[in-house]
């Protein structure tokens, strides 16, 4: 069973319904005791990076996700979620993530040309490394993007990129810990695709 | 590169999608939620449902079709129509709405873009303009097109996205429904004017259209139309094709 976390950022409705349209066992769940349980984590999230650092934190399911993870437990970030699991984001100051990845969050605007515009929105071609939880994915694949800021780590962390005036993280993994910049519940079949595979996936796959 | 988005539109009134010509002589078609269906098939890159229903039951359907399509079509949604309140907003996120278009409802009042934006985030709120040339000016439109409001047009949307709204819906009255092109001038204006994506609308005709549209004015980021999708006089994946081959960047 799939637990996305639901602690109280944003709308899980398309989320939860994505992965009943691909036949998953999937629960929209804040209970501590179904988050151990669940055999895979989701952690969502649009808004701000500061209040959902907040709600994580004051939930309490902060220190859940992170030793359910210690475990080898998978969990995939989306959105926000994928933002969530860096050291820290420079969004409107400084604030703490869950650590589960090196690197920080900080303005695209710091890295795009001026006259592009913020968010970056829309429809975006990955470029991808070889990697599981891309393995259904064509080349080129089209995915959804709603973000202002992005993700700023080590280039072996990075499993796939995109290119908006310069090369943005879209998706990252560091073992069992996996994220998705892009909204995989609104990119047609190629969000399906991933969701998918990332129903597949085995601890074993990720070392 | 990001892609130029295409967006059929839905206008639903009891449980049907409706479009007029010129706002007016409303025509049945099909089924919201098999159109929303078939259109993501053919790659349509969002959809936007409209709510024209003035009543309570044909508001309660409107959101049931709303969570229908959400739990079977997995592309953005955009929902306008009767957005007055920030009690509407939510109705219609939680019904599955990504992003929430606002029209006569910011007019009635001015503080909801900003409500909205700052709970919300400016990605979600979506300002839809009706525009109609008066005078040799840019006039915005209330009520579906019926309503003056004496409001110039670029100054009114400079105030929306100065507010929060994200995007910006150009529907200009003049060009709606004569299906011989988008109103290049009023988009070019409008492009001028603010750094949020604007989505061009009303008088689409042919596929031809939306390449004019895309060539001429590179910073528009999005089309959209109805009656020649729903019609099938234009289809989605003859029109992605065609923007393919034109050099304009589109998801295939």
């Amino acid at each position: 069973m799939i637990a996305v976390i639901d602690y109280g950022v944003g709308n899980l409705f398309s989320l939860g319904c994505s992965f009943k349209a691909i036949g998953a066992d999937a629960v929209v769940t804040a209970d501590p005791k179904v988050i151990r349980d669940a055999e895979k984590l989701v952690l969502p999230g649009v808004g701000a990076f500061k209040d959902a650092a907040k709600q994580l934190k004051e939930s309490g399911l902060d220190l859940v996700i992170k030793e359910e993870c210690a475990k080898g437990k998978i969990l995939m970030g989306v959105c926000l979620g994928m933002q969530l699991l860096f050291d820290k984001s420079f969004e409107y100051g400084e604030w703490e993530g869950l650590s589960l990845i090196p690197g920080e969050i900080r303005p695209i605007a710091e890295r795009i040309p001026e006259g592009l515009k913020i968010p970056h929105m829309g429809w975006n071609a990955l470029s991808m490394k070889d990697h599981p939880l891309l393995k259904y994915l064509p080349d080129p694949s089209h995915v959804y993007f709603v973000h202002s800021y992005s993700a700023i780590c080590r280039e072996e962390y990075v499993i796939a990129s995109t290119e908006y005036g310069a090369d943005l993280t879209a998706a990252v993994a560091k073992g069992n810990i996996l994220g998705c910049q892009f909204h995989p519940e609104k990119s047609g079949e190629r969000g399906l695709d991933i969701l998918r595979a990332f129903c597949e996936l085995k601890e074993e796959d990720l070392c | 590169m990001i892609t130029k988005r295409i967006i059929p539109c839905l206008d639903v009134k009891d449980g049907q999608v409706v479009k007029g010509v010129n706002f007016k002589g409303l025509k049945t078609v099909a089924s919201p939620v098999d159109l929303a269906r078939e259109y993501s098939k053919a790659g349509a890159d969002e959809l936007v449902f409209y709510d024209i229903t003035a009543s309570a039951e044909g508001r309660k359907l409107f959101t049931d079709i709303l969570k229908k399509t959400a739990a079977n079509v997995f592309i953005p949604l955009t929902v306008g129509g009767g957005i007055g309140t920030l009690d509407d907003f939510d109705r219609v996120l939680k019904s599955g709405a990504d992003k929430v278009s606002v029209n006569s409802g910011a007019i009635r009042d001015p503080g909801l873009i900003s409500k909205a934006a700052k709970l919300y985030g400016n990605q979600c709120v979506v300002l839809s303009v009706d525009i109609k040339r008066v005078d040799g000016t840019f006039r915005v439109f209330a009520k579906g097109g019926r309503e003056d409001t004496g409001l110039e047009a670029i100054e009114w949307i400079k105030r929306c996205t100065g507010e929060g709204a994200g995007e910006v819906v150009v529907n200009s009255i003049d060009t709606d429904g004569v299906k011989k092109g988008f109103d290049l001038e009023m988009l070019d204006a409008v492009c001028n004017a603010v750094t949020v994506p604007v989505i061009a609308s009303g008088g689409a005709g042919c596929i031809e259209d939306f390449i004019t549209l895309f060539k001429t004015l590179p910073k528009v980021d999005a089309g959209l139309a109805a009656s020649i999708f729903h019609f099938g006089e234009v289809s989605i994946e003859d029109l992605k094709k065609e923007m393919a081959r034109e050099g304009i960047p589109a998801r295939i």
